[in-house]
C-alpha cells in the first residue's frame, strides 16, 4: 500500500514537474515579443545598405539595420525632428578650406558581424557609391544615395576614429545630407566577395552585394534574421547596440509588403499583423471601433501645385498666385475629404519649425481677399482665368490626387479660375517633373502637382527655388528665376554655424512664401493603425520612426 | 508523327522570336524613365547619364534587344533594377506560387463546375437548373477582385476563420501541405475558381442537355439501362469538349491574376507583374512576360501534339 502511495506521489511529482516545465516553456515562448508590420511597399525595400522605395525604404530597411554618421532625432512627437550625432560624435568644417570637413567617429561601435566600425569603414561606404573604380562600387546604390548628398566628393582616413570628407563646393548642408548614407560592413562584404565564384571582379562584386542583401550587416538597433524576397523580412533586436537607450524593447520585427490598402486593413482587422502603414481612409472609423489605435503627425511633406514661371504663364502675376493661395478652404478639405488625415499647409514648413521664418504673407482661407486680388489682376465672373494643371490618378505621396484636385478646381472657380486638369500616368508625371514646364510632355500645363519630401534644405527648397536648378539639372520645374532666392540659397549653403544656417534657411522660406511660389495645400500626416497592445510608440514629425522605444504587452 | 512534331516545333521558333520582340518593345514604348525605380527625380543629369550607361539603356534599341535575347538564350534574364536580384530566380519562384494557386483553384472550380453542370443539364428547366445556372452566371459576372474582398471581409475580418493575406505564416519559401499553410490558399483559390466554375457549369449543362436529347440515349433507355448507366454515357460523351474548356481555363489561371494576387498579397506572377509595372522595372517586366508567354506557347505545342496523337485526322490536315 505504501509502495502504491509512493508510486502515486512520484507520478504526481513527475506530472507537476512536466506541467511546470511546459509552463516555463510556454512563458518563454510568450516572452518573445513580435511586432508584425504591413508596409505599403510591393517588395521588401533593398537591404544592402542604401534602400530603394523612397523614405519608406529608409524607414524600414535603412534606419533599422544601419546607422549613418548623423541621424534624425525621432524622440519627440511635438518638437521638429533635427539632425543629431550618430556614428559621428562631432564634426567641423575646416576654417581655411570650407570644402573640407572633419568627422570624429564614435569609439567601440561594432557591426552585426562583430567587425569594428572605424574610419576605413566610412571611406569604404563613401566609395561604394562615389568611386567608380573601387572594387565594391555598386551602380544600383548610386541613384538613391548620390542625389541625396549632391556635393560630397570623397573621404579620407585621418586616423582610426577620424575621417575627412570633401565636398565639391562649400556646403553647410552636408551633415544633414549624411543621414542618407548608411554604413554597411566592409568585412562582411569582403567575405562574400572572396566566396564568389569566377575571376571577373565586377561579377564577383555584384554577387557579393546580392549575398550581402540576403545576409546584411550594419551597426543599427535591429539585425537581419530572415529574408524572403517579396514576402517578409524578419529583424531581431541588437542587444549590443551602441546607444543603450535605443536597444529595442521588442524582440522581433516582421516586415511584410502589402501594397493594397484594403488588404492591409483586412490583415490588421483579422489579427494577421499588429501594425499597418497608411490604412484605407474610409476604414479608419471601423479600425478605431475595433479597438485599434490610429497615429498620425505632420510630416515634412508638401502637396502643392508648382507654378510655371515661363513667359506667358498666368502664374507670373503675384496677385494671381496669392489669390489662389487664399481661395482654398484647407480645413474643409481636411475634414470633408480626408477624414482629418492632413495638415493644412501655409508654406513648406509650419510654425515651430526652425526653417519656417516669419513670412508677411499669411496663407489662409480668405475668399473676399482672393476675389479682390483677382479683380485687381483683371479677372472676374465675366472674365475667368484658365489654368491647366498636370496630375496623376495615384503615386507615391500623392495622397488622393484626383479628389483633392477636383476640390481645388471647385474652390478656385469661386475666385474666377477655370481649372483644367490634365491627368497622366504617375511615372510620366514624375519624369516630366525633371524635364520641366517647357517640355512637350508638360502638354502646355502651367502647374504640376507632384508632392515632395521636405526633410532637408536641398529637397525642401533649393531644388525648386534656385535658378540653377531649372531643368535638366533638377526640379525647378517652373523655371523660377528670383535673384533673392539665389542669394539666400548661397547664404544658407555657406553659413557653417548651425543656428545661423537655420536662420538663413528661415529667411529663404519666408521669402518663398511671400512670393507665393507654390499653391501650398496640404501636408501628409503619415497615418498608421496599430494594435492597442503596442505601447510607448512615438510618431515624430518625420517620415521616419524609431522602432526601438515601442513595447508590446 | 515525328515529322508532324518536328514541323510544329519549327513553327514555334518564329512565334518565340515574335513574342520576345513584342515583350521587349511593349515595355520600351511605354512613357517614363526606365531608371525611375533607382533614380530620384532630383538626380543630376550627370548621375542619370552615368546610370543609363551602367544599365545599358544608352545603347540603340536593336543592340539592347540583341543583348537581351542572347542572355535569355543562355538562361540569364538580367537583373531586376529595383531589387538587384536575378530576374529568372524571381520569376521562377513566382511561377511556382501561381501554379500552386491555379491547381487549387482548378480543383475547386472544375469539381463544382462539372457537378453543377451535370445536375443543371439533367434537371433542365426545373428550379434545380435555375439555381445552378444562377450560380454559374454569378461566378462569371461578379468581378473576382470584388468577390475576393467580400470573402476576406466575411471569413477573415468578421469571422476570423482564415488569414486575409500572404502565402503561409513564414511565407511561400517555407510552404508545407498542412492546415496551418493550406488555410492561406483557401480564399484566393475560391476567388480564382469563380469564373472557371461558371464557364464549366454552363458548358457542361449545355452538353448534358444536348446529349440527353439525342437518339442513342433513348435507345439506351429502351434497352432497359437504368438512369445511372445512362448518366455514365452522358459523362463520357461530354468529357472531350468539357476537358478542352477546362484546359483553356487552367491555362488562363496559370498566367496568374494581378487583381487576385494583389488583393491577397499572394506572391505569384500577378503580384510580381504588378510590382514590376509600378516600379517600371523593365528587366523584371520583360522577363516575367517572356516566361509567361513562352509557357503558353509550349503549352499549346503540347496540346497540339497530344490532339494529333489522339485524333489522326488533325495530323493529316
Amino acid at each position: 500500500m505504501l509502495q502504491l502511495k509512493t508510486a502515486h506521489t512520484l507520478k504526481a511529482a513527475a506530472a507537476a514537474l512536466l506541467i511546470s516545465a511546459s509552463a516555463f516553456a510556454s512563458s518563454d515562448a510568450r516572452a518573445e515579443t513580435v511586432v508584425r508590420i504591413a508596409m505599403t511597399a510591393a517588395d521588401i525595400p533593398r537591404t544592402l545598405g542604401q534602400p530603394d522605395q523612397g523614405f519608406e525604404g529608409n524607414r524600414f530597411t535603412g534606419l533599422t539595420m544601419y546607422d549613418g554618421l548623423t541621424q534624425w532625432d525621432l524622440s519627440s512627437a511635438t518638437k521638429p525632428s533635427v539632425v543629431i550625432p550618430a556614428l559621428a560624435t562631432e564634426w567641423k568644417v575646416d576654417d581655411a578650406d570650407k570644402k573640407k570637413w572633419t568627422f570624429k567617429l564614435r569609439p567601440g561601435v561594432k557591426f552585426h558581424d562583430g567587425s569594428d566600425f572605424n574610419a576605413d569603414a566610412v571611406v569604404w561606404n563613401v566609395e561604394k557609391v562615389l568611386k567608380q573604380d573601387a572594387p565594391h562600387f555598386d551602380a544600383s546604390q548610386v541613384g538613391v544615395t548620390a542625389s541625396r548628398m549632391p556635393t560630397l566628393a570623397s573621404a579620407k582616413k585621418i586616423d582610426d576614429l577620424t575621417v575627412e570628407l570633401t565636398t565639391k563646393e562649400p556646403d553647410s548642408f552636408l551633415p544633414i545630407n549624411l543621414t542618407n548614407l548608411f554604413m554597411a560592413s566592409p568585412t562582411k562584404w569582403q567575405k562574400f566577395f572572396e566566396a564568389a565564384e569566377g575571376t571577373d571582379a565586377k561579377a564577383k562584386a555584384s554577387a557579393a552585394w546580392t549575398a550581402f542583401a540576403r545576409d546584411a550587416s550594419g551597426t543599427g538597433p535591429w539585425k537581419m534574421a530572415r529574408f524572403a524576397p517579396r514576402e517578409r523580412l524578419e529583424l531581431v533586436k541588437n542587444a549590443a547596440y551602441w546607444d543603450k537607450a535605443r536597444v529595442p524593447k521588442v524582440d522581433k520585427l516582421v516586415l511584410l509588403p502589402v501594397p493594397e490598402a484594403n488588404a492591409r486593413t483586412a490583415a490588421l482587422l483579422a489579427g494577421q499583423v499588429d501594425w499597418i502603414e497608411a490604412p484605407a481612409p474610409d476604414a479608419v472609423p471601423q479600425i478605431k471601433q475595433r479597438g485599434f489605435v490610429i497615429t498620425a503627425n505632420e510630416q515634412p511633406h508638401v502637396w502643392p501645385w508648382q507654378f510655371s514661371r515661363v513667359e506667358g504663364s498666368p502664374w507670373n502675376d503675384i496677385r494671381v498666385r496669392k489669390a489662389a493661395n487664399l481661395c482654398v478652404d484647407r480645413e474643409g478639405m481636411k475634414e470633408g475629404l480626408l477624414g482629418g488625415l492632413m495638415v493644412p499647409a501655409s508654406g513648406t514648413f509650419e510654425a515651430g519649425h526652425p526653417w519656417r521664418g516669419t513670412p508677411t504673407f499669411q496663407i489662409k482661407y480668405d475668399l473676399k481677399a482672393a476675389q479682390a486680388l483677382m479683380k485687381e489682376a483683371g479677372y472676374g465672373p465675366g472674365k475667368k482665368l484658365t489654368v491647366k494643371t498636370q496630375t496623376s490618378a495615384s503615386g507615391s505621396g500623392q495622397m488622393l490626387p484626383l479628389p483633392m484636385n477636383e476640390y481645388l478646381q471647385q474652390a478656385l472657380a469661386e475666385c474666377y479660375f477655370d481649372v483644367q486638369l490634365d491627368v497622366i500616368e504617375w511615372n510620366t508625371l514624375f519624369t516630366n517633373w525633371r524635364r520641366g514646364a517647357k517640355d512637350p510632355t508638360a502638354n502646355g500645363a502651367n502647374a504640376t502637382n507632384v508632392t515632395y519630401a521636405a526633410m532637408d534644405p536641398f529637397f525642401a527648397m533649393v531644388r525648386f527655388l534656385q535658378s540653377g536648378m531649372a531643368p535638366p539639372v533638377s526640379n525647378n520645374w517652373g523655371y523660377i528665376n528670383n535673384p533673392k532666392f539665389d542669394e539666400l540659397v548661397m547664404k544658407a549653403r555657406q553659413t557653417f554655424d548651425a543656428d545661423a544656417r537655420d536662420k538663413a534657411l528661415a529667411e529663404l522660406h519666408a521669402a518663398s512664401v511671400d512670393e507665393a511660389s507654390f499653391l501650398y495645400v496640404a501636408h501628409d500626416v503619415g497615418p498608421r493603425a496599430m494594435s492597442a497592445k503596442i505601447k510607448n510608440f512615438v510618431q515624430p514629425k518625420s517620415w521616419f520612426v524609431d522602432f526601438s522605444t515601442m513595447t508590446m504587452e | 508523327m515525328l515529322a508532324y512534331i518536328a514541323r510544329r516545333i519549327v513553327y514555334v521558333i518564329p512565334i518565340v522570336i515574335g513574342v520576345a520582340l513584342v515583350c521587349f518593345l511593349l515595355v520600351h514604348l511605354a512613357p517614363g524613365d526606365p531608371l525611375v525605380a533607382i533614380l530620384p527625380a532630383d538626380a543630376s543629369q550627370e548621375l542619370a547619364a552615368q546610370l543609363r550607361t551602367a544599365y545599358g539603356f544608352d545603347r540603340p534599341l536593336p543592340v539592347q534587344f540583341g543583348i537581351w535575347v542572347w542572355k535569355a538564350l543562355n538562361g540569364d534574364l538580367g537583373t531586376s533594377i529595383a531589387s538587384g536580384r536575378p530576374v529568372l530566380a524571381e520569376v521562377m519562384s513566382a511561377v511556382g506560387n501561381t501554379i500552386m494557386l491555379a491547381l487549387a483553384a482548378a480543383a475547386i472550380g472544375f469539381f463544382l463546375g462539372v457537378s453543377l453542370g451535370l445536375i443543371a443539364g439533367y434537371y433542365r428547366n426545373t428550379w434545380i437548373d435555375k439555381v445552378a445556372t444562377s450560380i454559374a452566371v454569378m461566378g462569371v459576372s461578379v468581378p473576382h477582385y470584388w468577390l475576393g474582398i467580400v470573402l476576406v471581409i466575411i471569413f477573415s475580418v468578421q469571422l476570423n476563420w482564415l488569414p486575409a493575406v500572404g502565402a503561409g505564416p513564414g511565407g511561400s519559401s517555407s510552404w508545407a501541405w498542412d492546415w496551418t499553410h493550406m488555410q492561406y490558399l483557401i480564399l484566393p483559390a475560391l476567388t480564382s475558381a469563380a469564373i472557371p466554375m461558371g464557364i464549366i457549369t454552363r458548358t457542361v449543362r449545355a452538353l448534358t442537355g444536348d446529349i440527353l436529347s439525342q437518339d442513342f440515349v433513348e435507345a439506351l433507355r429502351a434497352k432497359g439501362l437504368n438512369e445511372r448507366g445512362v448518366f455514365r454515357h452522358v459523362i463520357k460523351n461530354a468529357a472531350p469538349t468539357a476537358m478542352a474548356v477546362m484546359g483553356l481555363q487552367l491555362g488562363y489561371m496559370l498566367g496568374g491574376s494581378i487583381l487576385i494576387e494583389t488583393v491577397f498579397s499572394w506572391p505569384g506572377t500577378g503580384l510580381l507583374l504588378n510590382s514590376a509595372i509600378f516600379q517600371r522595372d523593365l528587366p523584371l517586366l520583360q522577363g516575367t512576360i517572356l516566361v509567361l508567354a513562352l509557357f503558353f506557347v509550349f503549352l499549346n505545342l503540347i496540346v497540339d501534339i497530344a490532339q494529333a496523337t489522339i485524333d489522326p485526322r488533325i495530323k493529316r490536315s
